[in-house]
Order: C-alpha cells, then structure tokens, then sequence
C-alpha cells in the first residue's frame, strides 16, 4: 500500500506542473533573452535552440516535443524560419494552448519585413516567402516585438500584467537609450561595404547604413562552392569590403578562404544571443556585434 | 564682487594718523563711494546669477528638444518597422484557392541490377508477402506520391497521401494515408482517424522517402511488407514531462498485412506503444521505444490465419556537434522484432477449391537491423546496415538457414529538397544463394515544405 501511495505522488510530482509560473518556449535565443526582460522572475523559458546551431535546419527532437508539450505560449521568429521543424513539434506535442491563438506568438507578425520575394521558385535556393526572416538585429523591430510580446503575455497571465508593462517601460527606456549611443558608436560604419556568408544581415545593414556587396553562399541555404567563392576575390577588393561576416554557427572555412586571397578580415558575429561571450543578453548582443565590426574597420 | 568693498573699508579704519587732519566732508565722500560701490557689486551679481539662470533654462529646453527628437526619431523607425494593425487580413478573401491545403509531391525512382533474379527471389523462413522483396531488376518508378495537408477548421487536421506503386507488379494508384487528427484536445491527448501507418516501431510510421537506405529493412519486408498501414483509429498522449514520453494505442481494420481477413467485425488488429526520448549535453538525442501489434488473421499474405502478435523494440541515437545533424554527425539506429505466432497455414487454394488448412502454424521468428550512418557534411553521408532474421525451428517455414543481408550506402544532397543514393547490398536469403544489389536513386520533394519526424 505504502509502496503504491508514494508511486502516486512520485508520479503526480512528475505530472503536475512545476510552478505556476507561465512556462514559455522560445525558438531562438532573442526571444528567450526578450522573454526574461519582459516576464522576469513571473515567466519560466525554455530556449529551444542554441546561437551554435543553424535554425533553419533544426530537428524536431524528442527533448523538444516534451517543451513544447508543457509551454503555455511559444514564441518563435515566423517568416518560415522554423517551418521544418515548428509545425512538426507542435503536431506531435498535443498541446492545444500553443498550436494556434493567443499561445502562439510569432515575431514576424508583429513587424514588416524587408527581401520579400516578388517571385518564387526553388531554383532560387531557400527563399522565405514573407520576407528575411533574421530581424534579430535590428533593435527598432526588437521593440515593436517587445511591446506586441508584453501584450500577449499580459493577455494570458493577468495577473502578472501590471509587472510586465513596468518591465517594458523599463526595457524601452534602456533599450532607447542603447539605441542612440549605438547609432553614435556605429557612425564610422555608414557606407561601409560588406560581404556576408548566408543573406542574415540586411537588418543590421540598413541599420547602420552598410552596404553588402557579396555573398559566400551562391544561392541562399546553398553551401559556399569553389567557383562562386573564386569569382568573390575581385568583388571583394575592388569594392573594398572592411570585412567578410558570418555568423558563430556557420563553418568558417569558406570566409577564411576568402580573407586569406583578399587581405580583407573574416569576423565571427554572435547573430544571436548566446553567440559570444559578450552577447549573453540583447544589449550584450549589439554590444559585441557593434564592437567587432569596428575593430575590423579601423 | 565682496572682497571690494571689505577692503576699501580696511583701507579707510587704517589712516588713523590722518583722522586728525582729514576733513569731515572727505570721510563723508569716501563713505559714498563705498555704498555705490556696494551696490554696484550686488547689481552686477544678480544680473551675472539671471544670466546664469537663463542658460541653464536654455540648455534644458535644447536638451528636451533634443530627447524629443531622438524619441520622435526612434517612434517614427518603430512605426516604420511594425506591422500595420491590419497585416493579418486575408490578402485575396475573394480568391476560393485562398484556403487550398499544402501540397506536396514525392517523386523517386530507382535504378537495380541483382545478380539473383528477383522474379524467383526466395527467403529461407520467410516468405515473400505483398512485393517486398528485392523489387524489380532495372529501371523502374519508385514510390511516388501526392500529398495534400490542411487544417480543416479550429479542432481538425486532415491530410491525404495518394501514392503510386510498382510492387512486383501490384501497380496502381492507392491511398496510403487519408486521415483526420484532433488539434484541441486537452491534456496532451491526440485522436486520429482514417487511414494512417501505425506508430509502432520507428521506420513504420515513417515515409520510405525520408529514409537512409534505398529500401527497407529485412525485418520491416518480412514482418509489416515494408510498412503496416490499415483504416483505423488512434489515441496517443504525450506526457508533461522533461523527458519526451508518448504512450498510445491503435485499431485497425486488420486487412493488411500481417493481418488479413477485417477480423472481430473489422477492428482485427490492436497496437501498443511507447516512445521516450531526450537529450544528453548539446550534442547527442536519443529516441527508443517498445510497441506490440496483435492480430486475429485470417487468409493473411503469407498463407496464415490464427493470432499473431508482433514485438517491437525501437533505439535511434544522434550525435552531431551542437545538435547540427544536417552538418555533420553519427546516426545510430537498431530495432528488433519479435513474431509469435498461433494458427495453421492454409494458403489460398485455386479458385474453386475450398482453403484447407496444410499445416499447423506455432512458433516465434525473429528479426533485427543494425544501422549507422555518417553525415559528412550538408550534401554528403555514408551509411552501413546489418540485417538479420532468425527463421522458426518447426512449422510450414522452418529452416535451420537464417537469412542475412549487408548493405552501404552514399548520398548526395543537393538541397533539402533532393538527393541521389548509390547503395550496394549482399543478401544472403538462403544458404547456398546471395544476392549482390546495386542501386542508383533519385529523391526530391517539391511543393509544401515538408516537417520531418526526428
């Protein structure tokens, strides 16, 4: 009897849910960063994925399926970003709170896009019909997401609403001012050329006003081939690129391939939250991104 | 401005010497001078303090304008960036293909040469069910299909698979999968209902295009022909927990192999299963499972009618660095079969003829695969299989010979939407006969993006 009373509540324990708190599943790594601005101590995060990791091509693992079986929202970047993965998770998890209505926030809806494709064929490579989805680094899109984020999560934990908007209007105040002494710090890199390893920066160069003159991949999602990298040497210099960027999951061979015949340094950006020891939250991020670019310009 | 007139003062309290000589008149003038002085000094200290006001007064309103400016800046980059209040109206709410499902569409073939030839292909203990066995001998359409994926409304999913097969000449278009999944049941409990591939083992409920190797298993041809789909029903529920858990159950008609004959009223066949799965550190995933499959058969495929139950044991692990599987990494995958059976073998005489029953049919077989494949890169993976099945000791099948095969593969991904697979097989389906398989396959997907199953 004793033996089946304590099975019981030990399974009772692994059943019920861990806290009152909101459980919240974000995609990528901005989010969750965003989600512990906005809910602090009042929302618990699960981090689906890692700056190290290609979110394009993630897996619907099994450890996934069991987030999102338990979340009570999911926020994820939208734009089809995660369209190989998300809706597999979500079929397969069985939570109704999240597979649709106010339990599933995706940022893309909350702001316009830019790259939105007048036509669409695959022998283009892996173009998003609703536009670039790597929006991450654009910080005024960043607040337009973080006040439709504050309003979703005021909607579904009332409760906690009035906590949220003070965590807002705090995280607007910091964030604004961020925003101006970046622009300040970034203004050597106005007009500045770029060449970049997958199309994941137009963001940050309409930003701050650089300009992409190339592109390691031949076709988005396409892996850097010998030929087209070969064809970028003379690009490269002729347009006086400051530096080739990629992101901290992306192989660094081809960009280092074309550094090496350039002059032209290839810098790792964080991307992402997580990317760097510098970027552990989304001022960190801009921080570090900021930063490297600037020592490659000098 | 203070110290002038102090010291003027002073200057006057020290000429006591000349007190006596200076007039009355000279003090008195001196006195004057000393208060205009004064207030000359405090006039131009209150001017020098309102001039010092009326900067500072200036600065701050330059300042506010400045950070009105600046928010007025970041409020017009915000508004610019944010999505109008409308973005999610419908674009074309005149358009009636607005809510057409995703298609999808498979298309794949194959090139085989076997040094056996396929049309008297015989496997020693197990006989050759439903075309799956070594497939055809040259070019030949592989498994192609259609595929439309919708939801239907606020509580349903549907989709619906038509697939072309040439299965050792069972060609024709058929429904391989057409069902309806429930979207808001509550507790992590899912239903679905039509006609589907059961969840049992880990290849079953997975489409063959989605696969490491050119064809299935030996276990999957011998005990499911390739894959056990069937109309029916399914309850699953995945558990609230840190570790993925799934548990569930299925009906089925029991029509198709290894069932036959639509028993007990037409829910002949019953399937358990349970998968868990997780996650060590960043780099490594693993999902295993047990499930059963019982069956009331009657005339099956291989001749059988009476109780058969079917057990599984399903482990997949991944390592890949950082979790990236599509760039590089190990996939391991093993499962294990375990057949019981209990009735007689009465296979279907010629047309005309009543089924007697040849032989009493009791007895277990077994069968496993052991795979591995490494992903060098994103276009780039070579694979090696081992298949075994151990034949039963007694009954219309027994051999003491227990069939092998061996297999490695090489793909080229040239997206994620297409491959190209060379595999080279040696299949040991009796002791004195092998046959060496050469394949070249073609894969691509086009249409709806497609979500895979881990």
């Amino acid at each position: 009897m004793n033996k089946y009373t304590f099975g019981f509540f030990l399974l009772l324990a692994l059943v019920a849910p861990r806290a009152d708190a909101l459980a919240v599943f974000a995609c990528e790594p901005e989010w969750g960063s965003l989600l512990h601005e906005l809910g602090g101590d009042a929302i618990q995060v699960d981090v689906g994925t890692s700056a190290l990791q290609d979110v394009h091509v993630i897996e619907a693992k099994p450890s996934l399926i069991a987030k999102v079986r338990r979340a009570d929202l999911i926020v994820c970047t939208g734009a089809d970003l995660e369209i190989g993965w998300l809706p597999q998770l979500i079929r397969q998890a069985g939570n109704a709170k999240v597979a649709s209505g106010p339990g599933y926030f995706l940022a893309a809806e909350q702001i316009t896009t830019l790259e939105k494709p007048t036509s669409l064929d695959r022998s283009e490579g892996d173009i998003h019909p609703q536009g670039n989805p790597h929006f991450q680094l654009d910080p005024n899109r960043i607040l337009v997401i973080a006040k439709a984020l504050d309003a979703r999560l005021a909607q579904l934990d009332a409760a906690h609403a009035a906590d949220f908007h003070k965590h807002l209007e705090d995280f607007s105040a910091r964030w604004q001012a961020a925003i101006g002494n970046w622009e300040t710090k970034a203004a050597p890199l106005k007009g500045r050329k770029l060449v970049v390893h997958h199309l994941s920066w137009v963001y940050l160069e309409t930003w701050l006003g650089m300009e992409q003159v190339g592109v390691l991949e031949p076709k988005p999602g396409v892996p850097p081939t010998s030929s087209h990298l070969a064809s970028l040497i003379d690009v490269t210099k002729n347009a006086h690129a400051f530096a080739i960027i990629r992101a901290a999951y992306q192989d660094p061979k081809p960009g280092d391939w074309l550094a090496e015949r350039t002059g032209v340094p290839a810098v790792t950006l964080p991307f992402t939250v997580g990317g760097d020891d510098k970027a552990k939250d989304l001022f960190g991020l801009f921080d570090s991104t900021i930063d490297k670019l600037l020592a490659a310009a000098k | 401005m203070k110290p002038l007139p102090i010291a003027l003062l002073a200057l006057a309290c020290a000429a006591p010497a000349a007190a006596s000589t200076a007039s009355d008149a000279q003090l008195q003038a001196l006195d004057a001078r000393i208060r205009a002085l004064e207030t000359e000094g405090e006039k131009l200290r209150e001017q020098a303090a309102a001039a010092l006001a009326a900067a500072d007064a200036a600065r701050a309103e330059l300042e506010k304008m400045k950070a009105s400016l600046q928010s007025t800046q970041q409020a017009q980059a915000a508004a610019a960036v944010a999505a109008p209040a409308q973005a999610s109206a419908p674009a074309g709410g005149a358009n009636g293909n607005a809510f057409n499902p995703g298609i999808a569409v498979i298309l794949n073939g194959d090139y085989a040469h076997h040094s056996l030839n396929p049309d008297s292909y015989v496997r020693a203990g197990f006989p050759v069910v439903d075309g799956a066995g070594p497939g055809p001998q040259g070019l030949s359409l592989g498994e192609s299909e259609i595929s439309f994926a919708a939801n239907i409304d606020d509580k349903f999913y549907g989709q619906f698979t038509l697939s072309y097969d040439d299965d050792n000449g069972k060609t024709g278009t058929n429904i391989e999968e057409a069902y309806i999944d429930t979207l808001t049941l509550p507790d992590g409990f899912n239903v679905r209902a039509g006609r589907f591939f059961s969840n049992i083992g880990y290849l079953n409920s997975h489409h063959a295009h989605t696969d490491n190797f050119v064809d299935r298993p030996l276990a999957y041809q011998a005990f499911l022909a390739n894959q056990y789909g069937d109309d029916g029903a399914q309850l699953r529920w995945v558990a609230p927990l840190d570790l993925f858990v799934e548990l569930g159950g299925e009906v089925f008609r029991g029509e198709n192999y290894p069932a036959g004959g639509a028993n007990h009223g037409g829910v002949g066949t019953h399937t358990l299963f349970a998968h868990a799965g997780g996650d060590v550190g960043t780099d490594n995933s693993w999902l295993a499972g047990v499930s059963m499959l019982k069956a009331k058969t009657t005339q099956g495929d291989d001749g059988f009618s009476g109780d058969n139950t079917l057990y599984l044991a399903d482990a997949t692990w991944k390592w890949a660095p950082n979790g990236n599987t599509k760039d590089g990494g190990v996939t391991v995958r093993g499962e294990y079969f375990w057949d019981r059976r209990d009735g007689v073998y009465a296979p279907l005489p010629p047309p005309g003829d009543n089924i007697v029953p040849i032989a009493s049919w009791r007895g277990d077989r077994r069968g496993a695969y052991l795979e591995g494949v490494y992903r060098l890169n994103r276009m780039w993976d070579v694979g090696y299989r081992y298949d075994k099945l151990w034949a039963a000791s007694s009954g219309p099948f027994a051999s003491a010979f227990d069939p092998l095969r061996h297999s490695v593969e090489l793909t080229w991904r040239n997206s994620e939407f297409s491959f190209f697979r060379l595999q080279l097989s040696h299949d040991e389906p009796l002791p004195d006969k092998s046959d060496n398989a050469l394949y070249l396959q073609y894969d691509v997907s086009l249409g709806a993006h497609g979500a895979h199953k881990f």
